[in-house]
């Protein structure tokens, strides 16, 4: 228990995101999934200086070479390096991650949180249309989408947000609604608090956990869907590259040029590891029911 | 030799924080026939005990430490796992604290009911299906479930609790096991369905000559029904003795707490009930919910058309059992739910015509303490926070005194002043009820509504808060309606006493004279059913 | 439960009349018609054109023949593949489609609830980690990286799987299928682990343990049927799931499925065959979220009878 100088009487108290976080240190695959994510952030964000060589720098005399001192590894039947295009396709998928959850994010919250918090028959008609859009198929109407007004960045954010915010809005309304059957929040009704500082001080502090977990969740899911959709020619479009795409023209000439395969489904895949464990890993630190052992 | 006997039986929990001590070194010894109770509160190592002699603890954390434990001379501890299972369901039964969640909800209640006839073939030769289900229905209508040909194939959640308690008995019962152990079979029902289960456990166990073991945290239940008593603290026996021994020649000063701390008898404070000064005044009013739980949308008339006068000064105690509409009345009183007609008065004005707005200097003069110490504070909140908030939202300190004033609130409700900087479940329950009427108290209101503010406590602890309640009251002038489904607890406590049932008020009077003279059926029922700590008065009243 | 079924298909009425009208609308909205795409084609061999599939007419008509048609099953001719209708194309689809959906599905379910069931027996231990590891991986390697590895293991290097092709050579249907399998497989393992252990925590699994029921009693009889919920509640996403799996894996191991002709459609603008096709995937999403539905009422006793009682 360590003290305060100057009010050596008073005990520090552990709140439960410090607890969290020291649940998280302790979880090495978890960690390393967080190291490795702000790795690749960061690595996305200084691309346009770092990378090696240039986007469309071509080198048809050389063409696709394996691994090499030269382009680490490897380089396309155009001679262009893998290790940038690898890099500025990653700054594509992992920005389509982050919008598009955040899209899904802000939807999701807002509908969950109002219907969990009005309750009743608003409740029942909101969760309601939710259900029937679950039962949509949305990765047809994505392609359909992508298909007849073309196939922008853009429209890919809303399109995958607005099928991913369904779960989120189900989990923030569970949450909030047993958030306002709690006694904490009836106390702090009966004092009289306004509804606002009451959603503010006393339902959001305590929704964040879930939240947070399912949002780390939604961007390998949201990157998986971009990824699918730019396999199948649907998604980004050329000039612009993301690992889906890059998987693609990996797979035409695979029995050649393995690399060309390998090394994009390798970015892809570490990456939804990276979120996927730290997703877990974040769970079990923020669950209440494993808070207390 | 006795039928089980235990000896220096060690317990540890291995956990990420080091060995905790669980069970230590305890010894103890049950015969046919006989009814050993173990008595503690939480954390006594009670269950504990029970479950590590059936092997049913999850381990890891836990390790059988050290100790024997032999039934019928065979070693329990050391046994391969087919053995135990054996033994299990067999030769020593168990029934849970839990009858709603004890029973499988997906398989009917006949056919959890033959699986251990049908399982445990060695000592009832292999049973037919058919045979195990008249021997079934044979023990139902011997637990008392009418129309058990029928109930066979019903689901658990087709009974009620305490029918679902009987089933459970049922189950331990029907291989004829020579030992049983029931683990607190009577806390979570309502306290006439408690007499009848403990009526039906000793008539069971007289018919049979089977060893009981009964853990209990409540020396009151356990008094007409123990020939023995072990009283457990932190793992250690503290005392062991027949129970005339434990409750007539008390040694152990824990006991004696625990003895005391039972609420028992009149109030022992002065009445101080204004006449003449009515605080409020409620009349006709209802309160329905609409269900959306089920397919269709249900009403639940919680609250029936129900009128209370609260005088100044007087604690009204207001009892009922589970479903009653006990809390839902109490919050209708401080308008946290719609209520659909009636008026509450409070002081002259009508609560129920105001707008929540409107409504915020009145909410200053009334608050609410809550049965649960684990939900009502938020957890992400610091004590200073939870008792500074309604301070400064009602204007009652400002910035430069807002210190001193929750250190004041801290003071009052008893707790050290160094702890304010710390969160909710880093306190125990005890000492987060101590908080919660700190918020309660802090708006200095002239009413108060306690919502089964000791149920969640344990015994000792319990004592403690009432004391401090009674305390505040006195010292803060304040007007409390006080909600418990325990009846001693409030007739220590209330001035006045209203019962509720279904939703009506059926009768109400004062205290004492309730309590000698109750006029309706229901209430003499209520009132009988309450377990007395004394076991020649319960022994003499289960004659009776 | 029959009545409950009636009712709700009376209740996907509206959504799929939802459904057919957005396609609808999506499809007429874009730039460009149908026949403006690659090559300039003759004015008056458009006008004909038009004329032969009702452009010409205005969009309300269109609307309300094309709704008409589909009322009667009829989902209207193909624009790329003249003389061809577009149900001719989806039955000639749908077997093979069937019936590597229903492989992948048996791949999925088996698998994924052996693993997940094993894994949360002893959870934290070996037993636990190796299954759930396979499981994160697969998760991890989507159907479009995972199929064409496969095949540059399995069919290029050891030469041991035919890599691609459907019934024409034995065993051509192994890749197709664990492909399309693998990354259900790994979620359900994940979702019966969460809810085994969920179960194995209740107070009814310790009360089947108090009784001497043999362990395989306890996890068979009285745990598997509340653990196994999610995984019933996820057979309806994952059939949707598996439908737009197969558009990948048909492409990779070229199967002349359902998958393949909506990608191809696609691709070719061929427009009455993506709104017949979405019509037809959206009822068979709808009827199958139906079924998994009834699926987890029927194996809830207390839902069964709440739908019983109200039925009746």
């Amino acid at each position: 228990m360590s003290t305060e100088a100057g009010t050596p009487s008073i005990e520090k108290g552990s709140s439960l995101w410090r607890d969290a976080w020291i649940k998280l240190c302790k979880n090495h695959v978890a960690l390393a999934g967080l190291g490795l994510l702000i790795f690749l952030c960061v690595v996305s964000l200084l691309t346009p200086w770092i990378a090696p060589y240039g986007y469309e720098q071509q080198d048809l005399l050389l063409g696709a070479t394996p691994p090499s001192m030269q382009h680490w590894l490897g380089t396309d039947v155009f001679g262009r390096d893998m290790l940038t295009r690898i890099m500025w396709g990653g700054r594509v998928s992992l920005t389509v991650g982050f919008i598009a959850t955040a899209v899904a994010l802000a939807i999701g919250v807002v509908w969950g949180a109002v219907a969990g918090y009005i309750g009743g028959r608003v409740d029942m008609v909101m969760m309601r249309l939710v259900d029937i859009l679950y039962a949509l198929p949305f990765m047809i109407f994505i392609i359909l989408l992508m298909v007849v007004f073309g196939r922008s960045m853009l429209l890919l954010f809303f399109a995958i947000g607005a099928v991913e915010w369904l779960t989120m809005a189900r989990i923030v309304r569970g949450q909030v609604m047993s958030l306002r059957k709690q006694e904490f929040v009836e106390a702090a009704h009966s004092l009289g608090l306004p509804q606002w500082t009451i959603i503010r001080r006393h339902i959001i502090p305590n929704t964040l956990g879930p939240v947070i977990v399912y949002t780390t969740l939604t961007i390998p899911s949201v990157m998986l869907l971009e990824a699918f959709l730019s396999f199948l020619g649907l998604g980004i479009q050329p000039p612009q590259s993301s690992w889906g795409l890059l998987i693609n023209y990996g797979v035409e000439t695979m029995e050649e040029y393995p690399w060309l395969l390998i090394f994009p489904g390798i970015a892809l895949s570490l990456t939804l590891f990276a979120l996927n464990f730290l997703g877990d890993g974040l769970r079990d630190a923020l669950d209440p029911r494993t808070a207390k052992d | 030799m006795a039928l089980l006997e235990v000896n220096n039986l060690s317990v540890h929990f291995d956990t990420r924080d080091g060995v905790v001590v669980a069970v230590d070194d305890v010894s103890f010894s049950v015969d046919a026939g006989e009814t050993l109770a173990i008595v503690g509160e939480s954390g006594s190592g009670k269950s504990v005990t029970c479950y590590s002699l059936l092997d049913l603890l999850p381990k890891p954390p836990a390790r059988i430490h050290g100790g024997t434990a032999r039934f019928d001379g065979s070693d329990l501890l050391n046994c391969s796992a087919e053995r135990m299972r054996q033994f299990r369901g067999n030769d020593i039964a168990m029934i849970f604290q839990d009858p709603m969640t004890s029973l499988n909800p997906n398989l009917t209640v006949g056919e959890q009911l033959i699986e251990p006839l049908i399982h445990h073939p060695i000592k009832t030769k292999r049973q037919t299906r058919a045979s195990a289900k008249l021997r079934a229905v044979e023990l139902l209508g011997e637990v008392g479930i009418v129309d058990p040909e029928r109930r066979f194939a019903s689901y658990p959640h087709e009974f009620s609790g305490g029918m679902r308690q009987r089933v459970m008995i049922a189950m331990a019962l029907i291989n004829e096991p020579r030992l049983l152990i029931c683990d607190e079979p009577t806390t979570a029902l309502d306290v006439t369905i408690q007499a009848q289960i403990l009526g039906l456990i000793k008539q069971l166990q007289r018919s049979r000559d089977v060893a009981v073991i009964f853990i209990s945290h409540d020396l009151g239940v356990v008094a007409g029904i123990a020939d023995k008593i072990m009283v457990m603290c932190n793992g250690i026996a503290m005392e062991s003795g027949t129970a005339e021994d434990i409750f007539y020649r008390t040694q152990s000063d824990y006991t004696r707490r625990l003895l005391d701390a039972i609420p028992q008898g009149a109030k022992k404070t002065d009445c101080r009930i204004q006449p003449d000064a009515r605080l409020i005044q409620a009349s006709h009013i209802s309160t329905w919910f609409n269900d959306y739980s089920g397919h269709k949308v249900r009403t639940v008339k919680a609250v029936d058309d129900i009128s209370l006068d609260i005088q100044r000064g007087e604690i009204l105690g207001l009892v009922g059992e589970s479903g009653s509409g006990k809390s839902t009345l109490g919050r209708s009183l401080l308008q946290l739910v719609p209520t659909q007609t009636g008026t509450v008065n409070f002081d002259g004005t009508d609560l129920a015509s105001l707008s929540s707005r409107q409504l915020v200097p009145w909410r200053r003069r009334m608050q609410m303490i809550f049965q649960d110490p684990y939900a009502s504070l938020n957890p992400r909140m610091t004590v200073y926070q939870t008792l500074a908030e309604p301070l400064l939202f009602h204007g009652i300190a400002n910035r430069s005194n807002i210190d001193a004033q929750v250190q004041q609130l801290m003071d009052d409700v008893g707790l050290a002043r160094a702890f304010i900087r710390k969160y909710p479940h880093e306190f125990s329950g005890g000492q987060r009820q101590r908080i919660a009427i700190g918020r309660a108290i802090a708006t200095k209101p002239e009413f108060i509504i306690a919502d089964e503010p000791v149920s969640a406590l344990d015994v000792t602890i319990q004592a403690q808060i009432l004391d401090l309640i009674i305390d505040l009251v006195e010292r803060h002038n304040l007007t409390m309606l006080f909600i418990s489904h325990d009846l001693s607890v409030v007739r220590s406590i209330a001035d006045r006493v209203m019962v509720m049932y279904h939703g009506t008020i059926i009768e109400q009077g004062a205290t004492e004279s309730l309590w000698r003279a109750p006029q309706q059926d229901y209430t003499k029922n209520l009132l009988g059913a309450i377990p007395i700590a004394d076991p020649k008065s319960e022994r003499s009243r289960a004659e009776r | 439960m029959l009545k409950f079924a009636l009712g709700r298909l009376l209740q996907a009425i509206p959504v799929l009349l939802v459904v057919i009208s957005m396609t609808f609308m999506l499809v007429h909205s874009a730039p460009g018609g149908p026949f403006s795409a690659d090559k300039a084609v003759p004015a008056e061999v458009l006008a004909a054109l038009e004329a032969q599939y009702n452009l010409d007419q205005p969009l309300w008509r269109q609307y309300v023949s094309y709704l008409g048609d589909v009322l009667k099953g009829d989902l209207g001719p193909s624009f790329k593949y003249p003389g061809r209708s577009v149900n001719e194309l989806i039955a000639s689809g749908l077997p093979t489609t069937a019936e590597l959906g229903l492989y992948a599905m048996l791949v999925a379910v088996f698998i994924g609830v052996l693993a997940g069931v094993t894994a949360s027996m002893r959870p934290n231990t070996l037993q636990d980690y190796v299954p759930m590891s396979a499981a994160m991986i697969g998760i991890c390697m989507p159907s479009f990286l995972l199929g064409p590895l496969l095949v540059l293991i399995f069919g290029i290097h050891l030469e041991w799987l035919p890599v691609s092709g459907w019934g024409q050579i034995p065993g051509d249907k192994i890749l197709p299928a664990i492909t399309l399998g693998t990354g259900y497989a790994a979620y359900i393992a994940r979702l019966s682990r969460g809810g085994m252990l969920e179960v194995l925590s209740q107070d009814y699994i310790r009360t089947a343990r108090a009784k001497g029921l043999p362990e395989f009693v306890i996890i068979g009889k009285h745990a598997l049927r509340g653990g196994l919920v999610p995984v019933v509640a996820f057979l309806g996403p994952a059939f949707a799931g598996l439908l737009g799996g197969s558009f990948v894996v048909e492409t990779i191991f070229q199967i002349p499925g359902l998958g393949r002709f909506y990608v191809q459609a696609a691709f070719n603008r061929d427009y009455t065959m993506i709104l017949g096709s979405t019509v037809f995937f959206a009822t068979l999403i709808i009827l199958f979220n139906l079924l998994s539905d009834m699926l987890a009422i029927w194996l809830n006793p207390k839902l069964r009878q709440q739908v019983r009682g109200d039925a009746e």
